[in-house]
Formats: C-alpha cells, sequence, structure tokens
C-alpha cells in the first residue's frame, strides 16, 4: 500500500507535468523569453501547483506527522549561501540551454527521442559529478585540521 | 507576447495535479516531491526502496500520457545534442548543488515560504531567461 501511494504520487506527477506544457521544451523556453515572444502560459502551472501545496500544507502540517514515517521531513535551513544561489543559477542556464528540468525530463523517457536520452543520461552525469567532487571536499576537509 | 483564449487552462489543471502530488507526497511519507533529490538519491547512494517507487510512477504516468497525447511531448526546440548534453549537465550538477529544482524549490519551498527557495526560484528564472535571451539575441536561436 505505502509503495502504491508512492507510484500513484509519481503518476498523478508526470500527468500533471505532461498535460500542463512542461514535456515541450519549446513552451518553457518561450515562456523564459521574457524580451521577446514571452509565452505567459507556464506562469500557470507554477499558481496552480502553488496554490494547491499551500492549502493542503495547512491542513497536513497540523497533524503530528505523516500517515507512515515519523515525521515531516522540512528543511530548516534559512541562510541564504553561494551554493544555493550558484548551483539554482548553474540549474537556470541548463534549463534555458534545453528546455528541460527533471522532472519534465523523465517524464519523458518513453518516448525515446534521442535528445531525451541524451539529455537525462548527461543530468544523471552531472549529479554523480556533484556527489564525487563532493566526497573528495569532505575527505579534504576532514583530514585537515581546522 | 502571443496569446490564445483559454490558454491558461491546461497549465493551471496541470500545475493542480503537481501540487496535489507533492501534498500527497507530505502528507503521506512526510517527503518533499522534490525531483532532483528524489533521482538524485538512485544514482548516488541512497538507493532506498520510495524513490524508485516515486520515479518509477513518474516515467509510467509519462508512458500513458504519451499514448494518449503524444502532442504533449512536441520536441521542437531549436537545440542540437551538444546543447541537450551540455544542458542536462548542468542541470545534474546545478540543481544538486542548490539543492533542488523546479519542484521541490519551485513548488514545495515556495508553498512553503521558504526564503532559500525563494531565492533559488528567482535565480534560476532570472538566468534562465538571460540564458534564452543570449541565444536569441546573440547566437541566432539555434545552438
Amino acid at each position: 500500500m505505502k509503495s502504491l501511494t508512492l507510484f500513484a504520487a509519481g503518476l498523478l506527477f508526470a500527468a500533471g507535468l505532461a498535460a500542463s506544457g512542461m514535456t515541450q521544451p519549446a513552451k518553457v523556453i518561450g515562456f523564459l523569453d521574457f524580451f521577446g515572444n514571452w509565452d505567459p502560459a507556464l506562469i500557470f502551472v507554477m499558481v496552480g501547483a502553488i496554490a494547491v501545496n499551500f492549502v493542503a500544507l495547512r491542513f497536513i502540517l497540523r497533524r503530528s506527522g505523516p500517515v507512515w514515517g515519523a515525521s515531516f521531513g522540512i528543511p530548516t535551513r534559512r541562510d541564504l549561501d553561494a551554493r544555493l544561489i550558484g548551483g539554482s543559477a548553474l540549474f537556470g542556464i541548463g534549463w534555458g540551454i534545453g528546455g528541460f528540468c527533471p522532472g519534465p525530463a523523465l517524464t519523458s523517457l518513453p518516448t525515446l527521442a534521442t535528445p531525451i536520452l541524451v539529455f537525462v543520461v548527461f543530468m544523471l552525469a552531472g549529479m554523480a559529478l556533484f556527489d564525487l567532487m563532493e566526497n573528495v571536499r569532505l575527505r579534504h576537509s576532514s583530514t585537515t585540521p581546522s | 507576447m502571443h496569446i490564445e483564449p483559454g490558454f491558461w487552462i491546461w497549465p493551471l489543471i496541470g500545475g493542480a495535479l503537481i501540487g496535489a502530488s507533492a501534498a500527497l507526497m507530505m502528507a503521506l511519507h512526510g517527503r518533499i516531491a522534490g525531483i532532483s533529490g528524489i533521482v538524485s538519491g538512485l544514482i548516488t547512494g541512497d538507493r532506498a526502496a520510495w524513490r524508485a517507487w516515486f520515479v518509477g510512477g513518474l516515467v509510467v504516468g509519462g508512458l500513458a500520457m504519451f499514448a494518449l497525447q503524444p502532442a504533449a511531448f512536441t520536441l521542437s526546440a531549436d537545440r542540437s545534442l551538444a546543447a541537450v548534453a551540455v544542458a542536462g549537465l548542468l542541470v545534474g550538477f546545478g540543481t544538486r548543488l542548490g539543492n533542488g529544482c523546479t519542484s521541490g524549490h519551485g513548488v514545495c519551498g515556495i508553498a512553503r515560504l521558504s526564503p532559500r527557495s525563494i531565492v533559488a526560484t528567482v535565480t534560476f528564472i532570472a538566468t534562465g531567461a538571460l540564458t534564452v535571451l543570449v541565444i536569441r539575441s546573440v547566437l541566432g536561436g539555434r545552438i
């Protein structure tokens, strides 16, 4: 049951992405083209998603915890650091080049279109590269006396 | 700006479904529906089954939508495979460094009014817009 609800949440997410236009890179690029032939449609994806989630969270977070699991895994950090801003900046550049963010790319995998396969492989490689660099950095900082 | 009547209806419906999925993840599992975070765990260590179930749903959902409505997956952007590869690398690396993407920061974080997520979202939309501007006006629209 627990696994099926995770699967269902994934299905719902994919249906939302495909219905909204997020799986069409030309639409994403049109949305990001503020200074040209701007296509405002995807603003409504954010409005719809944030509104539903915002209202639902009011009710969800009144409970003592989730149905499964000990507690709500809500990030507690509030500081703004260079990693957050730098990482988001790099992500935005990639988003503008390809017109894909992670969810729509994975949802589009079953099309088996070459650009999708290339994007997903390189996206996973980028994640793995980050992990590798992070491990090297952490190992280095743990062996350096502070 | 180009606008057709009712252009906002499907984006709004799709967005509501995404928001409902994120609410379900929090209510049932206490988890943030951040795609980059969920997927990266699968390839870099924490291969927990819950991640695979969610991503499985995402891919099977994509398959069902592709069968029902192939036009929803139209690839018409003027982007070469090399450009797509660079885009993938930047998206993968950037979302890990910045701890989230459009879903984790843009949908889940903003719905919680998290200052980090608001700054992240403004940042990636700004650099995305700047990138599109440069590609269109400096590079002639094709890369």
